[in-house]
Parts: C-alpha cells; sequence; structure tokens
C-alpha cells in the first residue's frame, strides 16, 4: 500500500522530494506499529493463546491476560507513540500546524 | 417505591435534567455547527465524546455479561472494539480531517464519484440503523428492571430526550452532553467493579485481583456444566477460527463505522485527530479493562450463590429480574445443578447476558444508591450512542442526499438546517419503531453493524487515501460485492426476514464475516480499478494534499 509514485504526471514537481520522504518515514512507522498491533491481539491473543496459558502469572495464565488485558494497554500505547512520533516527524519536515500560521503560509 | 426505585429515578432524572441543560447551552444555528461542531472541539473534550459515542448499551451492559459466559474468547469483544481504534487512528482519522468536510459519504463522494456518494449514505443509514436498535433495547432492559416500566416506556423516554437535544445541539450539543455522558457512565461501571474488587480479591484494582479468583472460578464452572473460564476457544463453536475472524471484523468494522469516524472531523487540527483517537482510546480503555474483571466476579458470586442451594433458597436478587423475564428457572424443588445464558439449553437456572452488568452490584450485595447509579450509566452509554448515531443518519439523509444531490448544492443554510432538522425527526421516529420491535438480544445485533461496516467502508477508505490509483468503479464494485456477500452470509446463516437458518459454513459466525467480507472488497476494488481508467488529475492531487498536515513552512 505504500505505493507511492508520481508516474501518473504532476504528482511532485522537481523539488517537492521531500513529499515523498515525509510519506515514507509515515508509511514505515505505520508498517511497525501496525505490526506490533497484529502480534499482541491476532497473535498473542488469538493465535498463540492456548500455548501462553501454559505460562500463569499472578493468577492470570498469559494467552488469556493478553487477550483480556494487554492487548488493550498495548493498542493505548501504539496511538500515543503515533501521535507523538508524528509530531516529530511533521516538525522535521516543516508541515507542522501553527495556529498562527493558518492561512498566511505560501511557501 | 422501593428504596432502588427512588434512587435510580433520583439518577436517571439529574442526568437526563444534565444532558438537556447541556443541550440547551450549546444549541445551534449553523450547518457547520450542527454537523462538526465547528472544528473545534478540544482534544481531551472529543476523546471523551468519542469514548461515550463509541461505548454504546451492547459494551456497557452486555458485553460484561458476554465474557460472564464464554469466558475466554469473550476477548474478542475486548480486542476487536478496541483494536479497531489502533487502524482508525494511524490509518484514517488524520487523513479524513485534514480534508475536512462533513460526513463520511461525502469523503468518498469526492474521492471516488457520485453514485458512491449515494451507495456510502445508503450503507451509512443502515449500518447506523441495525446499530441504533441495539440502544433502544438496552435502554429498555434498564427501564423494564429498575422502574417497572415496560420496555416501550423506555424506547418512547430515551427517544424524546434524544430529540430534543440532537435537534437542537446537533453535532455541538451531542458532543458536549457525550462529555457528560462518559463521566457518568465511567463512574457507574468503576464504582462496583472497585467495591466487588475490594470484598473478593482484598484489593480495589479489580484489574489485578481477578487473577486470583480464575482457579476458584474454573472450578466452580466445571461443577455447574459450564466450560472453564481460563479456557480458549470453548466460548464459540467455530473454534480458533470463528475467534479471529470475529476479532479481525469488529476491529475492521470499528474503523469503518461512520459515527467514530465523523468525531475526528470536530477537531481543530490534524495534530488534534491524532491525539483525540488517543484520548479516546485511553476512555474507552478504562471501561474495556474492568469488563473482563466485572464478568468474572460476577460469575463468581452468581456461581457461589446458587451452590448447594434449591431454587427457593436464591438470594433474593433473582426474584425481580425473573419478574422482569431475564432469569428463568427450571428447578422447581431440587438442587440447583446446571447454569447457562442459554434459553434453550434447559439449565436449572437461565440467566441472560444482558442483566449480568446491572445486577452485578445487586449480586455483589451493594448498596440501593450504587444500583441507581448503574442505571443511569447504562441509559447514559445508550443515550450517547443513539445520538451519535442518528446524527450519522440524519447527516447522510439531509446533507449527501438532499444537498449534495438533490439540491444541487444550491439549498440556502437555512433550508440546510431545516432538512438537517426533519431528517434527525424522522430518524428518531423510525429509531422508535425499530426499538418497539427488536430483533435478537443487544449485543448481537450491534456485532452485524461492524460485519456490514468492514466490508463496505473500511476497505474504500483505506484504499481511498492510500493508494491513488482506486477509482469510482472499483470502489463502487467493491463495497457492492462486500455488502452483497457478507450480507448474504448473514441471511443464510440467521432467521431474519422468515428465511431459515443454515449451519454455518467451516464454523464461521455471521459475526465473524465481516473479515472475509473486507478482503473481498479489497480484492474487487483493486481488480476493477487496475482495469479501468485512473481518477482524475484533481482527484490524485487531493489524495496528495491530505497527506500532510499543513502546507510546508520551511523547506527541507
Amino acid at each position: 500500500m505504500s505505493d507511492v509514485t508520481y508516474e501518473n504526471g504532476g504528482g511532485a514537481p522537481p523539488g517537492e522530494d521531500w513529499r515523498r520522504r515525509y510519506w515514507k518515514k509515515n508509511v514505515r512507522l505505520l508498517v511497525v506499529l501496525l505490526a506490533i498491533w497484529a502480534t499482541v491481539s491476532l497473535g498473542f491473543g488469538v493465535l498463540l493463546v492456548e500455548p501462553l496459558n501454559n505460562i500463569v502469572i499472578l493468577g492470570f495464565p498469559l494467552g488469556l491476560w493478553f487477550a483480556q488485558q494487554g492487548a488493550i494497554y498495548t493498542f493505548v500505547l501504539l496511538i500515543l507513540v503515533y501521535a507523538l512520533w508524528m509530531d516529530r516527524i511533521d516538525k522535521e519536515f516543516g508541515v507542522d500546524e501553527r495556529p498562527a500560521a493558518e492561512g498566511g503560509d505560501s511557501r | 417505591m422501593s428504596s432502588m426505585q427512588f434512587w435510580t429515578f433520583l439518577f436517571l432524572v439529574l442526568s437526563f435534567g444534565l444532558y438537556i441543560y447541556i443541550a440547551w447551552r450549546s444549541r445551534v444555528k449553523e450547518t457547520k455547527e450542527f454537523y462538526v461542531a465547528s472544528q473545534g472541539v478540544p482534544t481531551v473534550a472529543n476523546g471523551m465524546a468519542v469514548a461515550a459515542d463509541w461505548m454504546s448499551a451492547a459494551s456497557f451492559i452486555g458485553m460484561a455479561g458476554m465474557i460472564t459466559f464464554m469466558g475466554s474468547d469473550g476477548a474478542v469483544y475486548l480486542m476487536g472494539w478496541t483494536g479497531g481504534f489502533v487502524l482508525l487512528a494511524l490509518l484514517l482519522a488524520p487523513y479524513l480531517r485534514k480534508w475536512g468536510k462533513f460526513t463520511v459519504p461525502e469523503f468518498v463522494g469526492d474521492r471516488y464519484s457520485d453514485s458512491v456518494r449515494v451507495i456510502a449514505a445508503i450503507s451509512a443509514i443502515v449500518v447506523s440503523f441495525t446499530y441504533v436498535v441495539g440502544q433502544m433495547t438496552g435502554g429498555g432492559v434498564v427501564f423494564a428492571r429498575f422502574l417497572g416500566l415496560s420496555a416501550e416506556w423506555a424506547v418512547v423516554v430515551a427517544a424524546a430526550v434524544i430529540f430534543f437535544y440532537a435537534v437542537l445541539g446537533g453535532m455541538k450539543g451531542i458532543t458536549y452532553t457525550q462529555v457528560a455522558q462518559y463521566i457518568v457512565l465511567i463512574i457507574a461501571y468503576a464504582i462496583p467493579a472497585v467495591a466487588v474488587s475490594q470484598q473478593i480479591g482484598g484489593f480495589p484494582i479489580p484489574q489485578v485481583t481477578y487473577g486470583t479468583i480464575l482457579s476458584e472460578l474454573d472450578a466452580l464452572r466445571t461443577e455447574f456444566g459450564l466450560h472453564e473460564f481460563t479456557e480458549a476457544f470453548a466460548g464459540r463453536d467455530g473454534g480458533q477460527l470463528d475467534v479471529f475472524l470475529v476479532t479481525a471484523s469488529l476491529m475492521l468494522g470499528t474503523a469503518g463505522l461512520p459515527h467514530v469516524i465523523i468525531r475526528f472531523y470536530t477537531t481543530k487540527t490534524v495534530r488534534g485527530a491524532r491525539f483525540s483517537a488517543f484520548w479516546a482510546l485511553f476512555f474507552i480503555s478504562l471501561l474495556y479493562l474492568t469488563a473482563p474483571a466485572v464478568g468474572a466476579f460476577t460469575n463468581l458470586n452468581l456461581l457461589r450463590g446458587a451452590q448447594g442451594s434449591t431454587a427457593d433458597e436464591l438470594p433474593s436478587w433473582i426474584d425481580p429480574w425473573a419478574d422482569a423475564g431475564y432469569v428463568t428457572l427450571n428447578a422447581e424443588d431440587g438442587l440447583i445443578d446446571t447454569v447457562s445464558n442459554d434459553a434453550a439449553s434447559g439449565a436449572d437456572l437461565i440467566v441472560s447476558n444482558d442483566i449480568l452488568v446491572l445486577a452485578s452490584p445487586e449480586i455483589g450485595g451493594l448498596p440501593a444508591p450504587i444500583i441507581g447509579l448503574m442505571a443511569a450509566g447504562g441509559m447514559a452509554a445508550a443515550l450517547s450512542t443513539a445520538a451519535g448515531l442518528l446524527l450519522v443518519i440524519s447527516s447522510a439523509a439531509s446533507h449527501d442526499i438532499y444537498y449534495r444531490m438533490i439540491s444541487k448544492e444550491q439549498a440556502t443554510e437555512k433550508t440546510q438546517m431545516l432538512v438537517g432538522r426533519l431528517a434527525m425527526t424522522g430518524a428518531v421516529i423510525v429509531a422508535i419503531f425499530a426499538g418497539l420491535n427488536p430483533p435478537a438480544f443487544v449485543a448481537q445485533v450491534v456485532a452485524f453493524a461492524f460485519g456490514l461496516a468492514a466490508s463496505t467502508f473500511f476497505p474504500i477508505l483505506i484504499l481511498g487515501i492510500f493508494w491513488k490509483k482506486a477509482n469510482a468503479k472499483g470502489a463502487a464494485a467493491g463495497m457492492l460485492t462486500g455488502l452483497v456477500f457478507s450480507a448474504g452470509y448473514m441471511i443464510y446463516t440467521l432467521e431474519i426476514f422468515g428465511t431459515g437458518a443454515n449451519d454455518h459454513i467451516l464454523g464461521i459466525s455471521p459475526e465473524g464475516i465481516g473479515a472475509i467480507g473486507a478482503l473481498v472488497n479489497f480484492t474487487v476494488t483493486i481488480i476493477v480499478s487496475n482495469l479501468t481508467r485512473p481518477p482524475s488529475h484533481e482527484v490524485q492531487e487531493m489524495v496528495e494534499s491530505i497527506r500532510y498536515p499543513s502546507q510546508q513552512t520551511t523547506k527541507v
């Protein structure tokens, strides 16, 4: 899905190479975060739940804990990491939103 | 009037009064306020509003009850309904906010074509509608039990309250009442959970203590003919494959539900949309992490109460629920040997999923005010979600179909507001009728809405943002095949519209079909788009533009 080429004409004029780099960074971050997302939920919580259940911590079989608790903690963290990381990428490329910059920012 | 009825009545009146007051304070005059609250909602407030919008009667009333009986596999709802938020936050919310208009059909209409807009508007109405019915039924449970009123009354009163603030305040009124509703519902959910955790586990954090009772619970469940709580894949007939697909369907459906997506149009900035998603899931997780603990504790209390007792000796909380028709006793004289939630099981004691959360304070022997608070919380959950859904239905009808298609964007601001309010009125009236004749039980009805959202909206929204070559023909074909495929399987396996129920293919339940429907939609959209002409230059530019939060201010 990271298919961002400009062969259809007009996508990125010369000197707008930053767009491709920005988008690439964005997509790479998404892929990493979604891989973790799938691993803790569909991986640990569903596919591997039975082997993980053999490990018991504080009364919780580990597979059950991931399915009912761990996956959700991870989800919350993933979105926070995403929002913070995107802030950094936005700043790096100068596309972050500043309240004062509204409207009057011709390059 | 018993003291429980008094407290319930008091809390309901207080909370309804609060909602109406807020609605009056935030009444609106313009369409931008009506549809997206002028895009001026602060991040944390929006997070709370999304959380209340999102957590329906099914989450509040039904979910812990289902976990009580399904045990480990109840996690499909926990992971499905929260995991979808990650998809929403990462793949949809920021981009749709950047594009920044009013509705979901509007995005696909601008991105693809007018015919896709119409299909999307109709799907939005159908999906939201299935979901509203669940809220109405949920409200009915609260009224029937705590006030001794019939479920019909519940539907009418709930609809009247929603009508008042939704028609008056549109998105703005709905957003600020939802903030209040979130606070009411989370307090109502947390207090009994903490109290029961302290009582049984000796420590007030239910997420930690419910681990310590699992082995006792497993033993008790075996005694009463239930599968062990901790045993995976025993709660669903379809086994691992079905659990996998249901989880995936609920995740994709969550990300494709129009009433949640539009909430991210209301933030001030793209950055605001990202952080709103974080706050939303944070607030949601407070309830979702508590739900399995509530399920386990309630189950333990229920079985301890039934252990070694005859029908006459059961705890007193059972009687009023039995009178309201949610608990059935089959053991006329002998001991209670079997417990189930399935009316067809013929077990000695049959308890409906829908009552377990509402009854948990009583089952745990907590005082009357807490029980009343629980009722107010249940109503808050039902009202907040219903209002959000009604807004989607009315905006699809008035903005996408009337304003964009019928009036060709010529209608004046005043006419638009009138049509918006009329559409909202119409939606409320239809919801009342549907609520009076509800199909199946609360959570199940809602689960179908997810399957349909997953197989229609999710794929074309994702492709619309991440793949420039996705075109109108592809999207239309993909949505229609996805819809026909999933709805077809649901009709095939369920007794609706008077058709007989057929066996599940490969054990896949109708709730899990949405994941496959989404795959079908993705495939069809990609194939058809590749075979037909790519979208116009302007559309590709639009896709390009939504990928960056703002114009570049400094050269890199």
